[in-house]
């Protein structure tokens, strides 16, 4: 057994991490998103006027609802992605290893370059339009390929499939093999062995790659910054916009309040979820 | 006495089955993994409504055997047949057969009742036959009260049951089982081998049992079938295995044995100090006696002119409840396992004897 004292000195350095580097820029910016801008000068008078602005002005329940859309999107597509290349990995290939570090190695490359590599794809001179003009398929450049909410979904979800594929392979990893071979003893082909056996069995690890996948790019902003354009601006552009050019801090801690409230409460959900999900 | 070509043909017409055609038949099956030879040229066949043990050391190929009816391993070479048509090129979910398995492999994600309800769902078996079909199953197993837990709510015994409904729900014309008593402890454990085995009689399903544990293979089986390092050492009854082994190794397997080794000279045995008339071939030769075949002449020799009699000096006496183990020494330093009805200690030095007939004269 460990004295107590011991057992103070060891948890003091990350509790202390946690109070001076998380819990305290939330106090901050709770604090900030009652307070007020008068004159281009930050006035710590306590009111309700930001939130209020939040609900008046269409602009912001719009890009909030886009956002969702996006992320929305970008869960759907990567859990689509993700659960026939988990199953494949974990359930029938023979190399499992190879593919596994295949689907790990972008996670490796910068975010940064990452983006720029739709850029350069998706853009009027890029790759897939070049390519579309010389097949003849597209006459001029297809501009709805770059800046717009397509190209922001498209990217951010070659970003977060990784985070979705991860949970999801883990969790068929930890299916006991003899419940598929007990399925197909009683009679169930593969395809309804999966459905009825590996789905069910997975659907935690979907669960929590679908939250990275959502909360993740809920809040991203350089995917819209870089190749969003004005229709695939997000709410994290918002913010970072008021907390620079615009100087409207309290504005800008406001709605990240928001946002952070209603990641927390979804994350809620999900552990509530998570807990009828599981078996064992 | 029984020479090892006799114990063959014994064995050959407890096969035959009364010659009705046998509900599986496995014809020379061979299985590598990678360059290591599992099972080879093994031919065994399972009657209708029978109860046959495979037996064998962990690594004798029992299980994998067992996985090559059940369709989850493909043979190297060989076939499998189900009432006279091919079993081996079908997939595990087009076969007459379940399996209960080592560690049950209930669905954790499923009520008890949707677990045996899972076959009849697959199997398209209509909507409202299904709960009563259930209900059944589960009565069989003595489990009817437990249709709405789940399987992490049940101990391994009920477990065990649960995954007994779920697989005879479906009415298989074979039933494997995998060790399936493997996993609980020593009393459950005897009680479960004789629910198993009325529970067979009452259902008539042919059973396929595989186990490591040979009082296990004799309380429950019609037949066994001894497997070592992937070939068939004997296919015969309990009685008949344990009463006329074909082989040393079955011998030393299935019960204790004193195994004798010596040679055969114009129709006498010889081993050591140890000399009885036989009817085998000339050459070396082993016996096996089994150490209740052995009594001991305190109140007087029987006088029988076939039976053989020995001095020995008795090493330790070992109280087994019913039966005392003795372990005695020959005067040519042989050691003599003698097993006789309990009693108080008995002299150092005794005499014994036995019937020839006893000496089972068996290969290698």
């Amino acid at each position: 057994m460990y004295s107590r004292a011991y057992k103070t000195a060891v948890a003091a350095p990350p509790l202390a991490w946690v109070a001076v580097f998380l819990l305290a820029p939330y106090a901050f910016l709770f604090c900030y998103s009652f307070w007020t801008v008068s004159q281009q000068v930050i006035v710590h008078h306590w009111n309700l006027a930001n939130y209020r602005q939040l609900l008046d002005n269409a602009m912001y329940p719009t890009v909030l609802l886009r956002s969702m859309r996006i992320a929305g999107s970008v869960t759907l597509l990567s859990l689509l992605l993700s659960f026939p290349l988990a199953y494949y990995l974990s359930f029938r290939s023979r190399r499992k290893e190879l593919l596994y570090q295949l689907v790990i190695i972008p996670l490796w490359v910068s975010y940064l370059v990452r983006a720029y590599a739709w850029k350069t794809i998706l853009g009027s001179d890029g790759v897939l339009n070049t390519l579309l003009q010389y097949v003849g398929v597209i006459e001029h450049p297809a501009e709805f390929l770059l800046y717009s909410p397509f190209a922001v979904v498209l990217t951010l979800t070659h970003i977060y499939t990784p985070f979705t594929f991860l949970p999801i392979y883990a969790s068929m990893e930890h299916i006991p093999r003899n419940l598929v071979e007990a399925a197909q003893d009683l009679g169930a082909a593969p395809m309804r062995t999966f459905w009825t056996v590996i789905f069910p069995l997975s659907l935690p690890g979907a669960l929590a790659g679908a939250t990275f996948a959502f909360v993740l790019s809920l809040g991203d902003f350089l995917a819209p910054l870089l190749i969003g354009g004005p229709s695939g601006i997000m709410i994290s552009n918002v913010v970072v916009s008021l907390f620079g050019a615009a100087y409207n801090w309290p504005l800008g801690a406001a709605i990240s309040a928001s946002l952070l409230l209603l990641v927390l409460a979804l994350l809620f959900l999900v552990e509530r979820i998570e807990k009828k999900l599981s078996f064992s | 006495m029984i020479s090892p070509a006799q114990t063959a043909t014994d064995s050959g017409t407890a096969e035959k089955t009364g010659g009705v055609e046998p509900l599986l038949s496995i014809r020379s099956i061979a299985k590598r993994f990678g360059s290591t030879a599992v099972l080879h040229d093994v031919s065994l066949q399972v009657a209708q409504g029978e109860l046959l043990t495979v037996l064998g050391e962990s690594g004798s190929g029992k299980t994998t055997l067992l996985r090559l009816i059940a369709g989850f391993e493909q043979a190297d070479g060989g076939e499998i047949f189900m009432e006279g048509e091919r079993l081996d090129p079908l997939p595990p979910y087009r076969r007459r057969v379940n399996t209960v398995f080592q560690h049950y492999a209930l669905f954790p994600h499923l009520s008890v009742f949707e677990n045996v309800a899972y076959g009849l769902r697959v199997r398209k078996v209509a909507r409202t036959e299904i709960p009563q079909r259930v209900e059944k199953a589960l009565a069989l197993v003595k489990m009817s009260e437990y249709t709405r837990r789940a399987p992490s709510q049940l101990s391994g015994g009920q477990q065990q049951r649960i995954a007994l409904a779920r697989a005879l729900v479906n009415q298989p014309k074979l039933l494997l089982l995998d060790e399936p008593l493997s996993a609980l402890d020593a009393n459950l454990r005897r009680q479960m081998q004789l629910e198993l085995k009325s529970l067979q009689r009452e259902v008539g399903i042919s059973f396929v049992f595989v186990t490591h544990d040979q009082e296990e293979a004799m309380a429950l089986s019609d037949r066994i079938a001894l497997l070592r390092s992937g070939e068939l050492e004997q296919v015969a009854t309990p009685r008949e295995i344990y009463s006329r082994p074909a082989t040393a190794y079955t011998a030393r397997f299935i019960g204790q044995t004193n195994l004798m080794r010596g040679r055969i000279t114009n129709g006498v045995a010889d081993c050591g100090t140890l000399k009885w008339r036989c009817s085998g071939p000339d050459g070396p030769a082993t016996f096996s006696l089994r150490p209740e075949s052995i009594r001991l002449c305190d109140a007087g020799s029987s006088g029988k002119a076939d039976f053989v009699r020995f001095r020995a000096v008795i090493r330790s006496q070992t109280f087994g409840g019913a039966t005392d183990l003795l372990e005695t020494a020959c005067p040519d330093g042989g050691v003599v396992l003698v097993r006789i009805a309990s009693r108080g200690n008995i002299q150092r030095d005794c005499e014994f004897e036995f019937c020839a007939d006893d000496a089972i004269l068996v290969r290698g």
